[in-house]
């Protein structure tokens, strides 16, 4: 058997590859079940119930959706130019805390304007996610620092902020009326007019559909457009493929590389911001951090190949996951359960992009396995 | 005088730091032939969690039970090594990408949670733990008993480690190829060296130490099961093997510079010293001093990049060289 790398990567599959890395996966997770006492044909019919065709079920899987498919968007905007920002988790902390702030601000000083406390959230969100992008941004750009260190640190420092403002201090995010706010600790929530609006569908049910999933979407298409119909997402794709073309050709790295760590993270912030105006509507500093929103943006960026188009629909999928995993969480569906099938999925995709770059040749102008490894090298 | 800030401080410090060095080693031995793991947060959890069950279940006397508990944990980082090394050796896959995916199919909501739920490790008391030992009688001796000679037999072993990995890398002859595979696996290839084949040795030993640095939590440290009771431990190593400009030594001081930060915060609630400054200011120096550290070092020597394997991170195909 031996590899010949591909002149051109036919469509169909890549296509093809994430779906059979899917189903693959469910065929090895399954083996892990069995492994570990569990009936695999139960638990896959719970989760496929509990995700998609179950009363509400959809539903709640666009709660989970939206947040990763921001995520998503956010890592797939990255690391298609090669820059590996894996700090989404505290960009989108950091814009969650910028968006539920200012609702409280606006609240506080007799704003009632729902568009307009909306587009506040959005912009303070956006903001805030930047800024915590910039810096591993600015330290990959001037010190040459490796970002992924950088951007995943701050993951953890964004962690201990959230606890601070909610669990620590009697800070502005925290409810400090309530007797449970004050012993406890639990955040503030967002006056009612900033609860934002969603759309209820009549399709197999009711599907409620949260206002953050349609800019997730409309989002998606911008930032498709900007990476294959403009200059500026040409460019990126010469500097994520050849830094040293892309100097000679008179490309300004360090801007790039700004900018692009900044839009990453201003669209995690986004997605902060749509979580807390969509439902969540206060900080809660264990269960945001414990949702691992931005790890999974990872996942979900790369089984779609850093299109942005598929995020949508990967992300959805993956909302599923988490969402059943949400819903199932018990002692025949262990915690962990999700993370291992993330996992595998995206180590089958990995593994089978393989088949995408490469054209496997089984027993032609060879004698056998032992001749293939006395071949010469060209 | 052995109760002072600064000695306590210090003792913490290489007993913080010791998890930290068996990581660093391990990452050191995978990237010095050429493979970058970003997984080992995740091995390192799955390491210490399959450690402390291991010691919950051998009915033996403890030390027996705890040796076996670090091979089991060592056994265990390899496995977690195996799917990324042969996901980026033989299928070629980008090593970032699959280091990340390893880290979230092993790490805090993967395998090592997974695990720690289905065998009811969580929030059960360890049967035996690693105890400090008192060397030669000496752990009383001022200052230098309680940091050199009152730590525990992981503390040693992990001493032990850096020589060794220090002699390999630098004296012997599959220590030579090592380099050569990792600075240039063709030249290496061409002197009859199978790459791929060092790649995997190198890449399943950093598992290893990584699954025992793990197991410092779990065995000694913090002796119980929490999941993700690591909080970055794995990630910090990765840098500290750039800090250390991919040498074993420059891990040792390193990983105790970090060690000392981690405890920090514990030393002085306990004291009461800095009243009044919020906790999570100093929870948070370890990863504000991992970036700047980082950025120090990358500062001053980007264009010459240092120490690093040329060859870090590239897959080897013979035929596309």
């Amino acid at each position: 058997m031996r590899l010949e790398r591909r002149l051109e990567q036919p469509r169909w599959l890549v296509l093809a590859v994430p779906v059979g890395s899917i189903a693959f996966s469910f065929a090895v997770m399954a083996v892990v079940l069995v492994a570990t006492g569990h009936d695999p044909g139960y638990t896959y019919r719970r989760l496929f119930s509990a995700a998609f065709t179950a009363d509400g079920a959809l539903t709640s899987t666009l709660v989970f959706a939206t947040p990763i498919v921001f995520t998503g968007l956010a890592a797939a905007a990255a690391f298609r130019m090669q820059l590996f920002n894996i700090g989404g988790e505290g960009q989108l902390y950091l814009g969650a805390v910028a968006a539920v702030g200012i609702a409280l601000w606006l609240g506080d000083r007799g704003v009632t304007s729902t568009p307009l406390l909306i587009l506040a959230m959005c912009l303070c969100g956006a903001a805030a996610g930047a800024a915590w992008a910039a810096i591993p941004g600015v330290l990959r750009a001037f010190f040459k620092t490796n970002e992924i260190i950088t951007s995943l640190m701050l993951n953890y420092v964004a962690a201990l902020l959230l606890t601070y403002l909610i669990l620590d201090s009697f800070s502005y995010w925290r409810d400090t009326e309530s007797f449970e706010g004050k012993t406890f600790g639990i955040g503030k929530v967002i006056p009612e007019e900033a609860h934002w609006p969603s759309a209820t569908l009549d399709v197999a049910g009711e599907v409620v559909v949260p206002l953050g999933f349609a800019m997730a979407i409309v989002l998606a298409i911008v930032v498709w457009v900007l990476y294959s119909r403009t200059r500026f997402g040409f460019e990126l794709q010469v500097i994520g493929d050849s830094q040293r073309t892309a100097r000679y050709a008179g490309m300004r790295l360090r801007r790039k590389i700004l900018a692009v760590m900044c839009l990453s993270g201003a669209i995690a912030g986004l997605g902060g911001a749509a979580l807390e105006g969509d439902f969540a509507h206060q900080l809660d500093p264990t269960g945001l951090p414990a949702s691992y929103y931005g790890y999974t943006g990872i996942v979900v960026a790369a089984l779609a190949r850093y299109n942005p188009l598929a995020v949508v629909p990967v992300g959805f999928l993956l909302g599923g996951l988490l969402s059943a995993g949400f819903t199932l969480q018990g002692a025949d569906f262990p915690s962990g359960l999700v993370g291992v099938m993330q996992g595998i999925i995206l180590f089958c995709a990995l593994g089978g992009e393989l088949l995408i770059r490469y054209r496997v040749r089984i027993g032609r102008g060879m004698r056998g396995p032992a001749s293939a490894a006395a071949e010469p090298a060209p | 005088m052995n109760d002072s800030l600064l000695v306590d401080l210090l003792a913490h410090a290489v007993l913080y730091g010791t998890p930290l060095l068996f990581a660093a080693l391990g990452e050191l031995l995978a990237e010095r032939s050429g493979v970058l793991n970003l997984g080992v947060e995740g091995m390192m959890l799955v390491g210490a969690v399959m450690g402390f069950w291991a010691v919950q279940s051998f009915d033996a006397p403890s030390g027996v039970s705890l040796a076996a508990a670090v091979g089991v944990a060592a056994l265990a980082g390899a496995a977690m090594a195996l799917i990324h090394a042969f996901l980026v050796i033989t299928l070629r896959a980008n090593q970032i990408v699959s280091g990340l995916a390893l880290t979230i199919f092993a790490g805090a909501l993967g395998l090592s949670s997974y695990l720690g739920n289905d065998l009811d490790l969580a929030g059960v008391p360890a049967d035996a733990s690693f105890q400090n030992r008192d060397v030669l009688g000496l752990a009383d001796v001022p200052v230098l008993g309680p940091i050199v000679f009152g730590q525990n037999a992981l503390v040693y072993a992990s001493w032990v480690c850096v020589v060794l990995v220090g002699l390999y890398l630098a004296r012997t002859r599959p220590g030579l190829n090592v380099r050569a595979v990792g600075e240039s696996p063709a030249a290496a290839d061409a002197m009859g060296i199978d790459v791929s084949a060092y790649r995997y040795a190198h890449t399943l030993a950093g598992g290893a130490l990584a699954g025992v640095g793990g197991a410092c939590f779990s065995l000694a440290i913090t002796p119980q099961w929490v999941d993700g009771l690591t909080r970055g431990a794995g990630w910090i190593a990765i840098a500290l093997v750039i800090f250390a400009f991919w040498r074993a030594d420059l891990c040792l001081v390193g990983a105790y510079f970090f060690g000392a930060f981690s405890y920090l915060p514990f030393a002085l609630e306990a004291r009461g010293v800095a009243e009044g400054v919020p906790s999570e200011v100093f929870d948070s120096l370890p990863y504000v001093l991992t970036i700047v550290v980082l950025v120090f070092v990358s500062f001053g020597f980007a264009k010459r990049r240092l120490g690093a394997p040329a060859a870090l991170g590239v897959p080897y195909v013979r035929e596309e060289r």
